[in-house]
């Protein structure tokens, strides 16, 4: 069977500066995987790729087997991707609700959007935000409200960056506990650079290291691998 | 629909038609004609107001449409003999030149500071053209184009069928404001519709609905399309009240139509419509004053709404009311 994500040597260079170096993930279905990796590894480039925000300069993506190299984000979002990027984008001007019914409209009329809302702002515990406008939330709360509407319209595939950045401690915990919920339908890809956040969450992690996997591991095995503490304490490593 | 919405609808329907009833009966002629005039400009303040206020998209040559709407009709009318076919025809004109014009736009990603320069550049191209056209080899048809005079002959609308009943200007006047209404309560349907509200949230962050999975090109360019085609409605009244002229297309009116905007309240639909009806009042008034251009007052009252009242006339109205009800009640 196909794993229902899968980057090809992808590579991504901006101008003689190569972001992505070839790599090569595949994501089987009902999977959480954590892809981390120090600054400036290409963890975000390689997220822009996936997510059609980025067009890479070589290399292919599949969905399901099928190719989506190249399509818009808007084409990528439509097969049933949910993206979630590192800044939480929102409509800051439109209320809680508004924007999670913007989310929904796609595929739902007025009476179900209206439902699912509810349903999704229920499950990650923010259901007394709904009037509220989105502009005027505090970060936390928006990271919650961006998370909402992307697994509202309970998408096959989720891809998150970085989404705990800005967080506080107990913010962070529940955004664990929501992940770790959301698996259980979802499947998941995790960017992230905190270790910590990454072990409560994810099975299987990558490790991006100068553009290229270094280690792909079950987590603890990863975490306790000299390599993968070399790169992050800025050692030199053979990838 | 929200109620607030059927309210609002119900009541702009209520007060067009209290003011096609009782001013053709109170009005001198000369006032009726102006007052036209004037209606005409808040359909093309509207048409502006809907694609900025809403869309985000800050079209710097509304005129465009405008001008394209009076010479489409003038041209047809003229060769036709009558207004039956030329006022669908003069529709389609500026409505296909929006889609034609917001297709090369929005599909090449164009944006923001961009936008303004291209669709001023594209009325001030159509403002040159109709200013070269004078002389006798410059015509469509039947239709003389006339140069800097523009169209004097412009004929006015008749029953639709029947080419001997002409309008009065008080029908006109009528028709127009009808038309304002029509038009005021389509933008409301649009923007309560499923499509409008993705324009919004387009308007708000392109890149979330793009995530979402809205193709936000397709969106801006109905938008548009939309502004164009109100923008030449108003452009077809302008010219049975007036004539059509190159100046229809200039940058004077392309300026003020956005100073209308922006005074009535970018983000309101009736805002702009007070705005564009109360700044050519107080213009047409001010040019009767002997020794004052009507022009430096127009940019003293954009200078003071900026300051003073930054979301314009509409909104900041509202906040002050609220504010006062919440000062007055325990």
């Amino acid at each position: 069977m196909s794993a229902l994500l899968e980057a090809r040597d992808v590579v991504m260079r901006f101008g003689g500066v190569a972001a992505v170096d070839g790599v090569r993930i595949a994501v089987e279905q009902g999977e959480l995987r954590g892809l981390i990796g120090p600054n400036g590894a290409g963890k975000s480039t390689l997220f822009k790729c996936l997510t059609g925000q980025l067009r890479p300069t070589a290399g292919r993506i599949l969905l399901r087997g099928k190719d989506i190299t190249g399509l818009p984000s808007f084409a990528v979002a439509r097969l049933g991707v949910g993206i979630k990027t590192q800044v939480p984008s929102l409509f800051d001007g439109l209320s809680v609700q508004e924007g999670l019914m913007i989310a929904l409209r796609r595929q739902h009329g007025e009476r179900a959007a209206r439902g699912l809302a509810g349903a999704a702002l229920e499950r990650l515990g923010i259901a007394d935000l709904a009037d509220r406008t989105v502009g005027l939330l505090a970060h936390g709360q928006r990271q919650l409200v961006e998370l909402a509407m992307v697994v509202a319209p309970e998408p096959d595939l989720i891809l998150l960056d970085e989404p705990t950045a800005g967080m506080s401690l107990e913010e962070t915990r529940r955004a664990a506990e929501v992940i770790r919920d959301l698996n259980r339908r979802h499947t998941i890809v995790v960017v992230e650079h905190d270790m910590q956040f990454i072990r409560s969450i994810a099975r299987t992690v990558t490790v991006l290291h100068q553009g290229r996997v270094l280690v792909e591991d079950e987590v603890s095995r990863v975490l306790s691998d000299p390599r993968v503490r070399d790169v992050y304490l800025g050692r030199q490593v053979a990838a | 629909m929200s109620r607030r919405n059927a309210i609002e609808i119900v009541t702009a329907a209520l007060l067009a038609a209290v003011v096609a009833l009782v001013l053709p009966r109170v009005a001198e002629l000369f006032v009726l004609i102006n007052a036209t005039v004037f209606v005409s400009m808040a359909i093309l303040a509207l048409s502006l107001a809907l694609i900025w206020g809403f869309g985000g998209i800050l079209c710097f040559g509304q005129t465009a449409f405008f001008g394209l709407g009076g010479y489409a009709y003038a041209v047809t009318a003229l060769n036709l003999g009558e207004s039956t076919y030329a006022v669908p025809i003069a529709l389609a004109v500026p409505a296909l030149a929006a889609l034609a014009l917001g297709y090369f736009m929005f599909y090449g990603r164009i944006s923001d500071v961009y936008i303004g320069a291209i669709t001023l550049t594209v009325s001030l191209i159509l403002f040159n053209f109709a200013n070269s056209t004078a002389g006798d080899q410059w015509h469509i048809g039947e239709a003389p184009l006339g140069g800097f005079n523009g169209i004097p002959s412009t004929p006015q609308l008749n029953i639709p069928g029947d080419p001997d009943a002409t309008l009065s200007p008080q029908a006109i006047f009528v028709v127009a404001v009808i038309c304002l209404a029509s038009c005021y309560i389509l933008s409301k349907l649009v923007l309560a519709s499923r499509f409008g509200r993705i324009v919004v949230a387009i308007r708000e962050n392109e890149a979330r609905a793009e995530l979402l999975g809205y193709d936000a090109r397709r969106y801006k360019l109905g938008i548009f399309t939309v502004g164009g085609l109100i923008g030449g409605l108003a452009g077809i009244l302008f010219a049975n009240c007036v004539f059509v002229s190159p100046t229809m297309f200039s940058l004077f009116y392309s300026g003020q139509v956005i100073i209308w905007v922006m005074v009535g309240g970018v983000g309101t639909l009736f805002g702009p419509i007070v705005g564009a009806m109360l700044l050519q009042g107080l213009t047409t008034w001010a040019g009767t004053l002997p020794g004052i251009n009507p022009n430096a007052i127009l940019g003293v009252i954009l200078m003071l709404a900026v300051l003073l009242m930054p979301t314009g006339l509409l909104p900041g109205a509202t906040a002050v009311l609220g504010r006062l009800r919440r000062g007055i009640a325990p």
